[in-house]
C-alpha cells in the first residue's frame, strides 16, 4: 500500500488561506484522523491529497512518488464522500464496477470483483438495486465498495459517517475499523468528532485555523497536549485550565496559584507572564487535606461517574470522580492535582511548555 | 426524508376537483374548438348559433393539403368519375384537385427550424451552463447577467436591425438563417434554466468520477448529463415551443424556400373564400408535433431520478 508524507502543504483561496505550511507522516497502513474544528483546513488538506484540489506550495508524496500537481486519476487512490455521491442514475452494481470500467477491465474480472467485495461488506443481496432507496447504511457500504474494489493505494475518506444518525454510526464506526484491519490499507479519516478519532484512528493530526497543532497517537495526544487548543479540543469534558500570572524556569518543579504551591513534572525551560495549568478531569480528585481549595458550583450525574464543576480563584474546573463520592453544591473543596499529568501553557501563544514529562511527545514538532 | 402532511378532507378534495375540472375545461375549450373545426365544412364552421353536433367530413383537410379550382358543370361532366375520395370531396362543391399544396413543405421546414434551433440551443446551453456552474470564468456574474440581458426587450424590438443584416449576408429566408435566429433567441434562456439545473446536481459525483478515473469529459458525460437529463428536457421543451409558434420574425424574415407553418396558415384564409376548416385542420396538424415531443419528454420531466442518492 502507500506511505504519504505531506511537506510544507499550503493552500490559499484568493485572501484566505485555507492551509498554512501542514507537514506529516502517514505510515502504510494506518488509520490516519484528520482532525479539526468546521473551517480548520481539514477538508482542504485532504482533497489536496486526493487531487482534487491544486495546492498554492508544497509538496504531496504517495510512496515517494511527488503528486501535489498530478490529476486524481493519476494517483491511485480512493475517495469516500460524506455525501458518498454515488452515482444515482445507475444501480448498486455500476456504481461499484465504474472504477474498473474506466480502467477498461474485462467484464469477467469486473464481475469477479465485484462480487468479492460485496461479499465482504455484505451487501450481495442489493446489487441489482437503485442507489436512490438504499438506507444510509447501505449506501455507505456501497460507497466502501466502490473505494475498495480497486485496490488503491490509499482511501482518503471525508467525514464517511457524518451523514449517518448516531446510533448507526457507532456501528458503522467499528464496521469501518475492522474492514481498515482485515486489508491494512493506509486510510485518511477526515472529522470534526474528537471521539471518532480517538476511538478509531492510529495516528490523529489535529488542525486549527490551517495550522497542523499536534500530531502523534491518540493517547500522547490526549495526555500531552501541544497547546491550549489541543488541550480543548479533546476530551469531553476538556481540559481544565487554572490561569495565573507568574514566572517558572527550567528545572522547576511547582508553580504558584495565589501564594500556594501546586507541583508540576519538571519543566525544562523558562516562562513568564500569563501561565495556564492544564488538568484532564480525571486527575482531580478531592482531598480535604489539600490546600488548593474550590466551590462545588454543580455535579452533573453519568451514572457511574460524576462530572463536577468546581470554582476556583483561577477558573472553574471540571472533575470526573465516582458516582459513590458524596458531592453537593456549595461544598467547599480541597483539590489534588495529580503532579504527573499536569502540563504548563504559555497562555500568551497557548504552547505547552516542555517538561520532563511531555519531553518524548512534544520533542518531535 | 419522509414528512407527513394532514390527509385534506372531503370537502377539500372536492373544491380541488372542481377547480381542476374547470381549469381543465377552460384550457381545453379552444383547443377542442379548434380541432372540431377542422372536421367542419366551411358552413358549419360558421353557422350560427355555433354547431357543436355535425356531420364530421375531411373537406378542411383536403383543402389544406390541396390547391383546387372552380370548375364549370361541363369540365366536371367530362372528367368522368372522381379517382379518389378526396377528389370527390373536391367534387361536390364543383372544384377540381390541380395541385398539392404549399403546408407539407411549410410544416417540413417549421420541423427543420423548430428541432434545428432547439437542438442548437440545447447543446450550446448545456455546455455554457456547465461551464458557468464548475468553472471559475472571470466576470461570471456579469455575464450571466449579459446573456439574461438579450432577453430585456422583445426580440422583435431588433427585428429592423436583423432585417438588413440578414440580407446582407445573405441569411434572409434560409433554414440556416432561421435557426440561428431562434437559436439566439433561446439561447439565453438555455444557459440559465440550464445552470439552475446543473448548479443543483452535487459537484462530489464529478470528482467521485475523476478519481475513478475518468477525464473530466467523461465525467461530464457520463454523471452529469444523465443526471441533468431532466434540465435537459425541460429546457427543450421551452425552446421548442418557442420556436415552433414564433410568427413575427418568420414573417419578416420568411416568404418562400424556409417559411414555416405559422405564417403560412393565415394565407389558407385568402384562398377561395374564407375556408376556416382548412386552417383549423392546418392549426391542429401544427399542434401535434409538440405535443407529442412534450409527451415523449414527460416522464424526464418528473423530478426525482437523483432523489435520495446525495443526502443534503
Amino acid at each position: 500500500m502507500a506511505r504519504i508524507e505531506i511537506r510544507n502543504l499550503r493552500k490559499e483561496f484568493g485572501d484566505f488561506t485555507a492551509v498554512q505550511s501542514s507537514s506529516f507522516v502517514i505510515e502504510d497502513g494506518e488509520f490516519f484522523m484528520l482532525l479539526g474544528p468546521s473551517g480548520c483546513g481539514k477538508t482542504t488538506t485532504l482533497r489536496m491529497m486526493a487531487g482534487l484540489e491544486l495546492p498554492t506550495s508544497g509538496e504531496i508524496f504517495i510512496d515517494n512518488q511527488e503528486v501535489s500537481q498530478k490529476r486524481a486519476s493519476e494517483r491511485d487512490i480512493a475517495f469516500v464522500f460524506q455525501m458518498f455521491a454515488l452515482y444515482p442514475h445507475v444501480n448498486v452494481r455500476k456504481n461499484i464496477s465504474y472504477p474498473l470500467v474506466s480502467q477498461g477491465m474485462k467484464r469477467s474480472q469486473v464481475t469477479e470483483r465485484v462480487a468479492e467485495v460485496s461479499r465482504i461488506l455484505g451487501i450481495e443481496g442489493i446489487l441489482d438495486r437503485p442507489v436512490s432507496g438504499l438506507s444510509g447504511g447501505d449506501r455507505q457500504r456501497v460507497a466502501l465498495a466502490r473505494a475498495i474494489v480497486r485496490e488503491p493505494k490509499a482511501f482518503f475518506m471525508d467525514e464517511p459517517l457524518g451523514a449517518l444518525d448516531a446510533e448507526f454510526r457507532e456501528h458503522m464506526a467499528h464496521e469501518l475499523r475492522s474492514l481498515h484491519d482485515r486489508m491494512g490499507a493506509t486510510t485518511v479519516y477526515v472529522t470534526h468528532d474528537q471521539l471518532e478519532a480517538m476511538q478509531m484512528g492510529d495516528k490523529i493530526v489535529v488542525m486549527n485555523h490551517g495550522v497542523v497543532e499536534q500530531f502523534g497517537v491518540p493517547q500522547d495526544i490526549y495526555d500531552w497536549p501541544a497547546t491550549m487548543f489541543v488541550a480543548d479540543f479533546i476530551g469531553s469534558p476538556s481540559m481544565s485550565f487554572l490561569r495565573f500570572e507568574g514566572a517558572v524556569e527550567q528545572g522547576g518543579t511547582s508553580v504558584e496559584l495565589g501564594g500556594i504551591s501546586v507541583e508540576v513534572p519538571r519543566l525544562l525551560e523558562d516562562a513568564q507572564g500569563p501561565l495556564a495549568l492544564g488538568v484532564r478531569p480525571e486527575h482531580i480528585h478531592f482531598d480535604d487535606t489539600a490546600t488548593y481549595r474550590g466551590q462545588v458550583i454543580a455535579t452533573e450525574y453519568l451514572g457511574t461517574t460524576q462530572i463536577v464543576s468546581v470554582d476556583t480563584p483561577h477558573g472553574a474546573l471540571k472533575a470526573r470522580l465516582s458516582s459513590e463520592q458524596p458531592t453537593r453544591v456549595g461544598d467547599a473543596v480541597g483539590l489534588r492535582l495529580d503532579k504527573r499529568t499536569l502540563t504548563v501553557f504559555d497562555a500568551g501563544s497557548g504552547r505547552a511548555l516542555i517538561s520532563e514529562a511531555n519531553r518524548e511527545v512534544l520533542g518531535h514538532g | 426524508m419522509s414528512f407527513s402532511v394532514t390527509e385534506p378532507s372531503g370537502r377539500q378534495k372536492l373544491f380541488a376537483g372542481v377547480l381542476v375540472v374547470v381549469y381543465a375545461l377552460v384550457t381545453i375549450m379552444p383547443l377542442a374548438w379548434i380541432i372540431a373545426t377542422g372536421f367542419k365544412t366551411p358552413s358549419d364552421a360558421i353557422a350560427y348559433p355555433p354547431k357543436v353536433v355535425f356531420e364530421p367530413s375531411l373537406e378542411g383537410y383536403v383543402n389544406l393539403f390541396t390547391t383546387r379550382t372552380r370548375a364549370s358543370a361541363e369540365t366536371l361532366e367530362n372528367l368522368g368519375e372522381p379517382q379518389t375520395w378526396y377528389d370527390s370531396i373536391v367534387r361536390e362543391n364543383d372544384m377540381v384537385i390541380v395541385g398539392p399544396s404549399r403546408y407539407g413543405e411549410r410544416f417540413l421546414n417549421s420541423v427543420i427550424i423548430g428541432f434545428g434551433s432547439t437542438f442548437l440551443s440545447v447543446f450550446l446551453g448545456t455546455i455554457a451552463a456547465y461551464a458557468f456552474s464548475r468553472f471559475k470564468v472571470p466576470l461570471k456574474d456579469d455575464l450571466m447577467f449579459f446573456i439574461l440581458s438579450t432577453r430585456m426587450m422583445p426580440p422583435i424590438a431588433v427585428a429592423i436591425p436583423i432585417f438588413l443584416m440578414y440580407r446582407e449576408l445573405g441569411l434572409n429566408d434560409t433554414h440556416l438563417g432561421m435557426i440561428l435566429l431562434y437559436t439566439a433567441v433561446n439561447l439565453s434562456l438555455s444557459v440559465w434554466l440550464l445552470k439552475g439545473f446543473i448548479d443543483e446536481i452535487p459537484v462530489e459525483y464529478e470528482e467521485a468520477a475523476l478519481i475513478d478515473g475518468y477525464t473530466r469529459f467523461q465525467a461530464f458525460y457520463k454523471v452529469v448529463l444523465p443526471q441533468a437529463a431532466t434540465g435537459i428536457a425541460s429546457t427543450a421543451i421551452f425552446c421548442l415551443i418557442f420556436a415552433w409558434n414564433e410568427y413575427a420574425f418568420a414573417v419578416l424574415l420568411t416568404s418562400g424556400t424556409a417559411q414555416t407553418a405559422p405564417p403560412f396558415i393565415p394565407t389558407i384564409i385568402g384562398v377561395g373564400g374564407q375556408d376556416w376548416p382548412a386552417v383549423a385542420a392546418g392549426a391542429t396538424l401544427f399542434l401535434l408535433p409538440v405535443m407529442v415531443f412534450t409527451i415523449l419528454l414527460r416522464k424526464h420531466l418528473l423530478r426525482g431520478i437523483t432523489f435520495g442518492a446525495v443526502r443534503k
